[in-house]
Order: C-alpha cells, then sequence, then structure tokens
C-alpha cells in the first residue's frame, strides 16, 4: 500500500536527517571547544592548583571533578595507572567543580586537608566511602567526617581551615575557569590544554598518549 | 485498495492528518535534538508541552491508518484536546519568557529558569514560539478536518 510507504520513508527521513544534524553538530562543536580552550589556556592551571606526579612532566592532565560524581571516581585509578604506565612523564592537576548539592564542603574539606599535606589520602578517603557520604546525590559534609579516621589529620585544625575565606576562593576559582573552559560536566579532561571532546577511557589514553609523543 | 476508494479517503483528509503527523514528528525530533545533541536542559514548562507533543506523535500515526477503508473521525476526539492544552502551556511559557509573566509565579526551579532565553534562532525564534506554532498548526489543521468530515 502506498500509504505505509510514505510513512516508513518519512520516518526514515526524520531519523536520518537527525542522526546527520548530531554528527554535524557534534563536529562543529567540537572545533569550537578545541579553539575556545587554547583561547583561554590562563584557565587552565592556578599557581595553587594541587598537583599529582613529577611536577617537570611535560604531559599534564587537568581534571575538573566533582566527588560525589561516580564517573570522576571511577577514572581516578585510570588516570593513577596513566601516570604509572609512563613514569615521569605525565602529571594529573585537579580542579574542583563541585557541581552536587554540599559537594563544595567536600573540596574545601580536601583544601584543607592539603595544608597538613593530606590531600592525596584525604581524596582516596572520600573516593573509596563515596556511598558512606552521598544521599540520593546530595553530599554530607558530615558523614564524611567520621570516614577519615586514621589519615592523621588535625581535625580541629582541618574544620577551622575548611571555613577560611582563601579556600572559598580557590573553589570559586575553579568553577569560574571550568564556566570559561566550558566544562558542564564532571569529570572535565584536558590533555596539555586539549579537551577531551569524545568521553571516554581510551580516548583519554589515546590523548595522552599523542601529547607524551609529540614532547619526548 | 482501489483507486476510487483511495480517492474517497483523500478527500476525507488523510493528508491534513499526515501533515499533523510531520509536525509532530518534528517537534519530537526537534526537541530531543535540542535536550540530548545540543545539551539544553528542558524546563519544567517544556515538560509540559513535550508530555502532550509526544503522544501526538503516535495518536495521528495510528490515525493515518483506518481499520475500515474509511478515515477515522474520531481522530479529532482523542487528540484535539491533548493539542489545546499543549498549546496552553506553549503561550504561557511564551508570556513567562518575553516577560509578561514575572517568573517567580511560576514553578521552574532556580537553576534552570524557564525565563532564561537559551536558543534564538535566525536571532528571533524561540523555543516557545516553535512550540506555539506546532500546537497552532495541529488545531487548525484538525478543525479543518472535522469541518470536512462532517460535510
Amino acid at each position: 500500500m502506498k500509504k505505509n510507504m510514505i510513512v516508513i520513508a518519512t520516518t526514515i527521513t526524520f531519523v536520518v536527517i537527525f542522526v546527520v544534524a548530531a554528527v554535524i553538530y557534534n563536529n562543529q562543536k567540537d572545533k569550537e571547544l578545541s579553539s575556545a580552550s587554547l583561547k583561554n589556556i590562563e584557565h587552565m592551571q592556578r599557581d595553587y592548583s594541587p598537583m599529582m606526579g613529577p611536577p617537570d612532566a611535560k604531559v599534564t592532565i587537568v581534571e575538573f571533578f566533582d566527588p560525589a560524581c561516580g564517573t570522576c571516581s571511577a577514572f581516578y585509578p585510570f588516570v593513577k595507572q596513566l601516570m604509572e604506565d609512563n613514569p615521569g612523564k605525565v602529571n594529573l592537576v585537579l580542579r574542583y567543580l563541585p557541581l552536587h548539592q554540599n559537594s563544595d564542603v567536600i573540596v574545601s574539606i580536601f583544601e584543607a586537608a592539603r595544608l597538613q599535606n593530606r590531600f592525596q589520602e584525604t581524596l582516596e578517603r572520600a573516593y573509596q566511602t563515596r556511598e558512606a557520604w552521598i544521599e540520593h546525590h546530595v553530599s554530607r559534609p558530615e558523614k564524611l567526617w567520621g570516614q577519615l579516621d586514621g589519615l592523621g589529620l588535625d581535625m580541629e585544625k582541618l574544620n577551622e581551615d575548611l571555613r577560611s575565606a582563601e579556600i572559598a576562593k580557590r573553589v570559586k576559582q575553579d568553577m569560574l575557569d571550568a564556566q570559561q573552559l566550558n566544562v558542564t560536566k564532571t569529570p572535565g579532561f584536558f590533555v596539555n590544554g586539549k579537551p577531551l571532546v569524545n568521553f571516554g577511557y581510551q580516548q583519554l589514553q589515546q590523548l595522552v598518549e599523542s601529547e607524551i609523543a609529540n614532547n619526548y | 485498495m482501489t483507486q476510487d476508494k483511495m480517492k474517497t479517503v483523500n478527500q476525507q483528509g488523510w493528508e491534513l492528518i499526515f501533515i499533523c503527523w510531520l509536525i509532530a514528528m518534528a517537534a519530537l525530533f526537534g526537541s530531543l535534538f535540542f535536550s540530548e545533541v545540543m545539551g539544553l536542559k528542558p524546563c519544567v514548562l517544556c515538560w509540559w508541552q513535550r508530555i502532550f507533543i509526544y503522544p501526538l506523535a503516535v495518536l495521528f500515526l495510528v490515525g493515518l491508518f483506518p481499520q475500515e477503508q474509511k478515515m477515522d473521525r474520531s481522530v479529532v476526539r482523542y487528540t484535539l484536546p491533548l493539542a489545546v492544552i499543549g498549546l496552553g502551556f506553549a503561550i504561557y511559557h511564551y508570556l513567562v519568557y518575553s516577560g509578561f509573566i514575572p517568573e517567580s509565579l511560576q514553578p521552574c526551579s532556580k537553576d534552570l529558569s524557564c525565563a532564561e532565553i537559551n536558543l534564538e534562532l535566525m536571532g528571533f525564534v524561540t523555543i516557545p514560539m516553535l512550540s506555539i506554532f506546532a500546537y497552532s498548526a495541529i488545531i487548525v489543521l484538525l478543525l479543518i478536518y472535522r469541518k470536512r468530515s462532517y460535510q
């Protein structure tokens, strides 16, 4: 019947237009993102930003993260592995993008722990105990507090520091930089200033490897 | 189907319902493009408009294949109410958008404002405008269809 054919052809046309438009749109967006991040290179890293790995490495991964974000937590060991696989060549700069409710307090705890040289330990403990302090996508800082035993933290000092104006300023600056760099989701990765456009483990690994090849 | 019967079906307005279906499909795919590809999160009022346009894409499709060899008049009965309610939300959204209704009076959460204009095609076509156009066109076509089928 002819009408069947009209309707089927129309449906297929809609789907094809949708897919083609999506591909074109994404390609254009990729180009824009790449040029935007090159223009905004000064937003990539601040002198206060916490760094892990060898400071003189020529490949720097910048990660905007939210400790309450499950994907950030899943990527963390992968990024560490990338650094281990390429000893001395890759380091990691962490930027705060606390999108979940109350996550700004969680990252302030990290910053306060950094003053006691316990940044990495605290971050890793927070990732390990995520389920204990996240309820319905809302961070519960007071519940993370109970998970921080045995890290050698001076809890009284931590409590004082995390309310400091300097820490609040850093968190705010990180969020502003994320906005400038068009990072709206976590984790947001850049490798030597180049954004990870197609998200995934493999894509990140390829971007890191191509930067290693360019710089070593 | 014989040529003759085909003709009567066409006279009864198959093409009107077909155009309605096209509009509903364009709205469906268009809105999904805005949210899923462009990443524009739909606000509360957008969701209400989606709720009333998505089923229309299915209902019109069903209406295009009547059980008997003649067009199903009750298409209008089942689709017109959805389109009218949807148009109501679209007009309301447009008024919020253009500032006639203050934002505080409507139910959007603070971080996802319905009054925020995040897309302007060719400088002036906004999403609520497209929505008003789609719903109005469907309503007009359905009214023409109803008039024709009762002649």
